[in-house]
């Protein structure tokens, strides 16, 4: 990989990368952890130590981490981009054979001091991975089929481990996750004809074949479904969730119930309510203005992932910050559709705001990858 | 691999076309979930909120204070007591059999309670307190709490609880409360909340179940916010409710303690002490009785076995549901009867030969020589019965029954005590519709002596005496006032019963107490100002056949208890003012003038002193067996000396 392919003389050195870094994507990413460690706070009923507090240490690490990613310079990253899916894609193989079992589900390995989850590690190397090929990869060679074959495999390799866990919202997160890298990277228009088609196939396939011996998903996986399309089916048991999340964050109106003065999380109505249902606290205390204000602060790390994935013109830099910007975007849209009833439990936790140490590191690792693929950009004519 | 820079720009302009299509289709989603926000939280905000509320806001019933009960001077007969309870919960016990063990070593703790506390524990979510024990002595509580840091997971407790400070003097009148049941839920026809609170206490018999609803109170609520598994997180509101309405009785606690001891002294019987001006019942007594604090408490089967099994009765309220055979002191009644009808006149005299003769059957005078010729006065006094069958065969039935009715006989009394009974007042239609028989001239001599068909309650010969003393038609109160507001003292219109004809009536029954041939002139108040008049009475539970007769007729003391005769006696006094009547009936206890009167004499004379008589009250021959009486008689030690009240 050549060093001068990125025009170093242009690129910032030493401390003045500082000045280089995306500064309103850092405000932005503190702003919205803070909103996790208000409702974090409040849905521990007044208690520091108990949730915000180990939350505002790893954010704290986590913003170490993104500076000390965005300061190492792009290319090593590239370089690094296979090494890393493969640890990934290892320890994704490692938590099956070795994996604490919690919550029914195989997802993590226990470090001691942190319990990591290999497949939200595995979200942001995939995207490594996929932007690292299309870098090396021909432009025009991207639509053939061959050359679409390989990255699909490295898609489904890992998507194929993490479903075994089972853990189908995060293999939906990397089938999107890297599909939109290919997309961004201009897999032909044809090929997504394809994929939709294909989707509504797979779709009519998994209804089909349940109760079948062939059947795709896990039952519980199906009740979800079951209580999504209608939670009134069961309101005390499987669509409880549903049913007391859309109560909580349709009872917030518009300026809330005031904070701490959540009923609904406060009682316990809600389940996981520090983790994937923490958006419904914060939409019942804060109504609607402070449930949009999180959505806007979310649309604004978009755009300007976009803004600079769109300026850059590295490629591997600009398709990684498109990956990571669609990963992140998923993380959101599945979560806030889930709690609001337009899309089943699928356990994804709300990015930045949900409690939960592995994801919390790896997305601010991720956007310091984004901060170094701003910082390093190829510059000049 | 060197890539050229217009490879690099080409790459660049497509990877530009598809972020921003990228971006746009992001964007159109969170536009999405930004319009499903709105449509949540401003267009159906109403809808969600009132589904939060219902969520998390629960009531709970807040039991009234039950209305106290107080006697005439006001003292309590009923009220409520703190109950101390010993309470668990099971999240903070941990080990709750390691906690209930270390508990057992302090205090006693009854293995059927602690069962069912068991089991209430094992049914209930771990934060709801489970009572193991209640109704605890103070010096319990006080132990508990010494201990309490070895006892995680134990409060001592306190709530109300009924209880009778009497005790046994006002078991039959007020009667109890217990917890309620489902067979007085599916009785009652009533929608109160508060009978779903478990083991409420509603009465079960008296007082405390004829006024119920008033003693009751009204429910008040309070508003919890509870979180979904039902723990409560904090209160919202409170309404009190309105506690029960405080009841004053008519009867005195003091007369009442010494009716109750006076007539325990027999085996079983009952008396009946009323105001011959208002009807006010002073005195309702039935012995023996029963202590009702048991029954709140929950009585155990052993003891409950024991009340029903005993043959004198305790539970029943003798009083009011007993009906006798009101005997000889039925006699006023054929009399007055007789008179109005102008069948006899007073001082007309008839031969008694010691039996009176219908037809080819004979019925017997109770003195087998019989009386010789006697007027009113002396048939009355010496209780001929011969000169009552004449007067009956002569009368009728009928008019005797009519001449009953205005004295209270067939009538069941508003008075609010359990199974008041009307008794009965035979008449030809009566017994055509009851055993479709034609009435005999010899019912008519048997309903002459208070025999045959005739029942009578010791209440309605109470109203009877306090009505031919009066000359009005008073009838009986037992509550004196609700809340302060004092009841309607009903009737005292006039009985319609000529006033010369009773005068010679109560004249009549002055003699009894007071002339030498009287029946009870053993039992006589020696103090003129304060003297009785009476009637004893004494029926026959037992057919007496003529072989017996002929025999000579056993006498009561050789009988088994339950076929000797009945006592009974009504009076009142002072005869010159009118103040108090009595009834007494002694249930098989033989003579009315050797076992009825006596006991008569005595409430009397307490209910005119307003405590226990002087001994000068008695005839000197029987001052030292009274003062023993007196001396022994077991009273509430507040009553011996009246306990400093105001007299009534």
């Amino acid at each position: 990989m050549s060093y001068l392919e990125y025009n170093v003389p242009r690129v910032p050195r030493g401390v003045a990368k500082v000045f280089y870094l995306n500064w309103a994507l850092v405000l932005l990413l503190t702003a919205v952890s803070a909103v996790g460690f208000l409702m974090l706070y409040s849905v521990a009923g007044g208690d520091l130590s108990r949730w915000a507090e180990p939350q505002m240490k790893r954010f704290a690490m986590g913003m170490v981490l993104l500076f000390i990613v965005a300061m190492v310079p792009i290319w090593f990253w590239r370089n690094m981009a296979g090494l890393a899916y493969l640890g990934s894609l290892f320890l994704l193989v490692l938590v099956e054979l070795i994996g604490t079992t919690g919550m029914g589900a195989q997802r993590w390995i226990d470090l001691g001091f942190m319990r990591l989850q290999p497949s939200e590690l595995m979200k942001i190397t995939l995207v490594m991975m996929l932007a690292a090929y299309y870098d090396w990869l021909d432009v025009d060679k991207v639509s053939r089929p061959l050359w679409v074959l390989v990255p699909l495999v490295l898609i489904l390799a890992p998507t194929f481990l993490v479903l075994k866990q089972p853990d189908l919202g995060t293999a939906l997160l990397l089938i999107m996750g890297g599909g939109a890298v290919m997309f961004a990277a201009g897999v032909s228009w044809w090929y997504w004809g394809v994929v939709v088609a294909m989707g509504a196939g797979l779709v009519s396939a998994v209804f089909y074949s349940r109760g079948t011996p062939w059947q795709l998903l896990k039952d519980y996986q199906y009740r979800r479904i079951d209580t999504f399309l209608d939670p009134s089916t069961d309101p005390l048991g499987a669509g409880y969730h549903i049913t007391q999340s859309k109560i909580a964050l349709g009872s917030g109106g518009w300026t809330g119930r005031g904070f701490m003065q959540g009923t609904q999380s406060r009682l316990n109505f809600l389940p996981e309510k520090h983790t994937d249902f923490i958006f419904t606290t914060l939409a019942e205390e804060f109504g609607f203005v402070g449930a949009f204000s999180l959505l806007t602060l979310y649309a604004l790390i978009i755009l300007f992932c976009i803004h600079s994935a769109v300026t850059n013109r590295d490629r591997f830099g600009s398709l990684m910050t498109l990956g990571i910007a669609a990963t992140f975007f998923l993380f959101f849209a599945v979560n806030m559709s889930m709690v609001m009833g337009l899309a089943p439990v699928v356990g994804v936790p709300l990015p930045l705001v949900s409690y939960g140490g592995s994801a919390m590191l790896v997305l601010l690792v991720a956007f310091g990858l984004v901060q170094s693929a701003h910082v390093h950009r190829p510059r000049g004519p | 691999m060197k890539r050229s820079s217009r490879d690099t720009a080409t790459s660049a302009r497509r990877v530009s076309r598809r972020a921003l299509v990228l971006g746009g289709l992001q964007l159109g989603v969170m536009g999405a979930l930004g319009l499903r926000m709105r449509q949540m939280q401003i267009e159906q905000a109403d809808e969600f909120r009132l589904l939060a509320d219902e969520n998390r806001i629960n009531m709970r019933l807040i039991a009234p204070a039950r209305g106290l009960i107080f006697d005439r001077n006001g003292r309590p007969i009923a009220e409520n007591a703190q109950n101390y309870r010993i309470v668990i919960v099971k999240e903070d016990a941990g080990d709750v059999d390691e906690v209930i063990a270390r508990l057992q070593k302090l205090i006693h703790l009854d293995e059927g309670e602690l069962e069912r506390a068991r089991r209430e524990l094992d049914r209930r979510s771990p934060f709801v307190p489970v009572t193991l024990t209640d109704q605890r002595s103070w010096e319990d509580i006080a132990t508990v709490a010494v201990n309490a840091p070895a006892l995680p997971g134990i409060t001592p407790d306190v709530g109300l609880t009924r209880n009778y400070p009497l005790r046994d003097d006002f078991a039959h009148v007020v009667g109890y409360v217990g917890p309620v049941s489902d067979y007085d839920l599916s009785r009652m026809d009533d929608d109160d909340p508060l009978l779903q609170i478990p083991k409420f206490q509603i009465g079960k018999t008296g007082v405390e179940n004829k006024l119920e609803r008033r003693l009751r109170g009204k429910a008040g609520t309070k508003q919890i916010e509870v979180n979904a598994a039902g723990r409560v997180m904090r209160e919202l509101g409170r309404d009190e409710g309105t506690p029960g309405s405080n009841l004053q009785l008519t009867v005195d606690a003091g007369l009442q303690n010494f009716v109750q001891a006076r007539l325990a002294l027999g085996h079983s019987a009952a008396a009946v002490v009323m105001d011959v001006r208002d009807g006010d019942l002073l005195a309702v007594g039935s012995a023996p009785a029963f202590d009702p604090n048991k029954f709140v408490r929950g009585i155990s089967s052993a003891d409950y076995a024991l009340l029903t099994e005993n043959m004198y009765r305790p539970l029943s309220n003798k009083a009011a549901q007993g009906g006798y055979p009101p005997g000889s002191t039925f006699k006023m009644m054929v009399t007055l009867a007789a008179l109005e009808m102008g069948e006899v006149t007073p001082d007309e005299t008839i031969w008694c030969p010691g039996y009176h003769t219908l037809g080819n059957r004979r019925f017997h005078c109770w003195k087998r020589g019989g009386h010789g010729h006697v007027d009113l006065e002396e048939s009355l006094q010496q209780s001929c019965d011969v000169y009552y069958y004449e007067l009956a065969q002569r009368v009728g039935i009928d008019k005797i029954a009519e001449m009953s009715r205005r004295f209270g006989f067939g009538h069941r009394f508003d008075v609010p005590m359990s199974a008041v009974t009307d008794g009965i007042m035979p008449t030809k239609q009566w017994k055509r519709d009851r055993y479709d028989k034609g009435w005999l001239v010899g019912d008519s001599l048997n309903a002459a002596i208070g025999q045959g068909f005739v029942l009578a309650s010791p209440l309605q010969l109470a109203v009877m005496s306090a009505r031919l003393a009066s000359g009005s038609a008073i009838e009986p109160r037992l509550i004196k006032s609700v809340d302060g507001v004092e009841t309607e003292v009903k009737g005292g219109g006039p009985l319609g019963v000529n006033e010369n004809h009773l005068r010679r009536v109560r004249k009549a029954m002055y003699a009894v107490s007071n002339s030498r041939r009287g029946t009870a002139y053993g039992s006589r108040i020696q103090d003129e100002a304060l003297a009785l008049a009476g009637k004893t009475g004494t029926s026959q539970v037992r057919n007496i056949t003529a072989a017996e007769r002929a025999r000579g007729v056993t006498s009561n003391a050789d009988l088994p208890w339950k076929r000797r005769d009945h006592a009974l006696f009504v009076g009142f006094a002072p005869y010159t003012a009118p103040r108090y009547a009595v009834s007494v009936v002694v249930e098989h206890g033989g003579g009315g003038s050797s076992a009825a009167a006596p006991v008569a004499r005595d409430i009397l004379l307490y209910a005119l002193h307003g405590k226990l008589p002087p001994l000068e009250s008695y005839p000197t021959s029987q001052r030292q067996e009274i003062e023993e009486m007196q001396r022994t008689l077991p009273l509430s030690p507040l009553d011996r000396d009246g306990g400093g009240r105001s007299r009534a």
